[in-house]
């Protein structure tokens, strides 16, 4: 085989990558327009109205975007008090020990655990634990979804954040110990602002997770098409009410699902992307 | 003064454990539930029979006895559409990485590189959606195929990946080597380079199973599940994560969700131990 069929090959092989992006755009736009053209795209945007009895049919997506932003947003801030340790357990305190090891490997794992088991889980023992706790009646909500959820993105959060601490070089830190600093003085004035800009990309990737999570947040948030007034109030999110909805709508309820569904993609691409860039960045530093 | 940052550096130490292990506890909790809940279901019938209708399992309930009836249509649907999405991702996969490492100066390679991460952080209830409207649609009606295609389309970005990183991080020399010896780019691909990133292919292979093989959200809208032990592939067919959804739902089939999922806890962290396990001896 010579060089340039080889080449051809290859170029074909990755032809296929765009193909299949171009695909899921052209898709996304081409059967959600029915939905944005009948509603308007900003009126839909911003109706809470989710109604599918024929006649009266009317579609707005902002209960499902406030859901997803209120889990994300919870999951995020339950997320930050174990990962963060964990990142610093593994990438300075216990930096190269045997303990570090085995516990990444143990956080590893968990992003590994399917995510409707993790609904399972959610169901069958937070949610009487919740419900035990009075914190809310029904047991699933926002709250119980964001839980579960957190557990999901700590190994995401976690294991690059860790990579980033480690990183920070040894002399800046030996400076500030031999000026008598304390090792979590250290960490607050060495490590935190050299690693910053990775450990918050590592975040950003974190929520990037977040916002597409599909069956725990289904099994957990209590499918209710309003905006949720409280973190212990049922809601859906925009992944949520796909899943639920998808296979019994058509016409117009299954365009303004598609529409979702384009909404999330855009978010989740905006805030990869976003990510992406800033982990580029803070490498170079 | 002094004695005061000491003992703020110990309680925050400390607390750094503490929080830190308290960490490995949902899994090990997660674990033990499915575990000591779905090990006694885990019998021979498991595996060999169909899941029951929702009928035969409420006459079950009703006599007291346990539900009769497995998982099997859901294994050989996992196994069947893993096996025709695997097919299809793995050559394309080391392919396209194998382009990306080769052309990184490039700029379409960039926009290629760019677009595997645009693909790889797609919500896999999305890529549901878009199998839905190329495959389902035109064949009209839900199939395996379908489902392949969903499971397909979201193995690739990772495989492509792991290939590209791998044959990266492999010493230009050999590639030089191999060249110098007279062997065209191909041929030196082919002997020299692929085997040599073999270890970290194959990872990266296994982590892309391990990763699809639990997804429900995508099988839900192109797969959609069947209770019978099926073979067509333009036909419905069940997998293990969309039984684990149907028990879920229907409250006579409750009995059989440990079972099902204890089945695919296992499988899932096999995968995953054993790419860990071969990623640190290949890196030695």
């Amino acid at each position: 085989m010579n060089d340039k069929i080889y080449r051809v090959i290859l170029f074909i092989a990755a032809l296929i990558v765009p193909i299949v992006c171009g695909g899921v755009i052209y898709a996304l736009v081409t059967d959600a327009y029915d939905a944005f053209e009948y509603f308007g795209f900003f009126k839909f945007l911003s109706s809470s109205e989710w109604n599918y009895s024929e006649g009266a049919e009317q579609y707005g997506a902002l209960p499902f975007i406030t859901g997803t932003l209120m889990t994300t947003l919870l999951a995020l801030i339950f997320c930050i008090p174990f990962s963060l340790p964990v990142a610093l357990f593994v990438g300075e305190y216990f930096k190269g020990k045997r303990v570090a090891a085995i516990l990444s490997t143990v956080v590893d794992l968990l992003a590994g655990i399917p995510s409707i088991i993790y609904g399972l889980w959610g169901f069958y023992t937070l949610r009487p634990l919740i419900m035990a706790l009075n914190i809310s009646p029904q047991g699933s909500g926002i709250l119980t979804a964001s839980l579960v959820l957190a557990i999901m993105i700590i190994p995401y959060a976690s294991s690059l954040s860790a990579e980033f601490i480690k990183m920070v070089p040894n002399d800046l830190k030996e400076g500030a110990y031999s000026l008598g600093a304390t090792r979590a003085e250290v960490v607050q004035k060495v490590v935190f602002p050299v690693a910053g800009a990775g450990i918050f990309s590592s975040y950003v990737l974190a929520i990037g997770r977040a916002l597409g999570e599909t069956m725990t947040v289904t099994m957990l948030i209590g499918n209710t098409n309003n905006i949720p007034d409280s973190i212990t109030s049922t809601g859906n999110s925009m992944a949520s009410i796909i899943a639920n909805q998808f296979g019994e709508a058509d016409g117009l309820r299954l365009s303004s699902l598609i529409a979702i569904g384009l909404i999330l993609f855009l978010i989740t691409a905006g805030i990869n992307m976003v990510g992406k860039i800033m982990i580029k960045r803070a490498r170079i530093v | 003064m002094i004695k005061k940052r000491l003992a703020k550096d110990k309680i925050i130490f400390w607390s750094i454990c503490i929080l830190a292990i308290l960490t490995a506890v949902p899994l090990l909790a997660i674990l033990g539930e499915v575990f000591f809940r779905g090990y006694d279901q885990l019998t021979w019938s498991f595996f060999t029979e169909p899941t029951p209708t929702a009928y035969k399992a409420m006459k079950a309930i009703e006599a007291g006895e346990p539900i009769p009836g497995g998982i099997a249509n859901g294994i050989i649907g996992t196994i069947l559409m893993l096996g025709m999405a695997a097919v299809v991702a793995i050559p394309m996969g080391i392919l396209c990485g194998a382009f990306l490492a080769e052309n990184s100066k490039n700029r379409f390679a960039q926009t290629v590189s760019y677009l595997t991460d645009l693909l790889q952080g797609t919500p896999s209830v999305i890529i549901g959606i878009i199998t839905y409207v190329w495959v389902v649609v035109p064949m009209k009606g839900y199939s395996a195929i379908a489902g392949s295609v969903a499971l397909c389309i979201m193995m690739m970005p990772l495989i492509i990946r792991s290939t590209e990183e791998t044959l990266k991080i492999l010493p230009a020399s050999l590639k030089e080597a191999g060249l110098a010896l007279g062997g065209n780019r191909a041929r030196v691909m082919m002997k020299v380079q692929l085997p040599a990133a073999f270890g970290g292919i194959f990872t990266g292979v296994l982590l892309a199973i391990s990763r699809v093989i639990g997804e429900t959200a995508p099988l839900m809208f192109t797969a959609l599940g069947c209770s019978l032990i099926r073979w067509s592939i333009d036909k419905p067919m069940s997998a293990v994560p969309l039984l684990i959804w149907e028990f879920f739902n229907d409250p006579n089939l409750q009995d059989l969700i440990w079972g099902a999922s204890l089945f695919l806890l296992l499988f899932v962290l096999v995968l995953n131990i054993t790419a860990k396990y071969i990623a640190k001896k290949w890196n030695q």
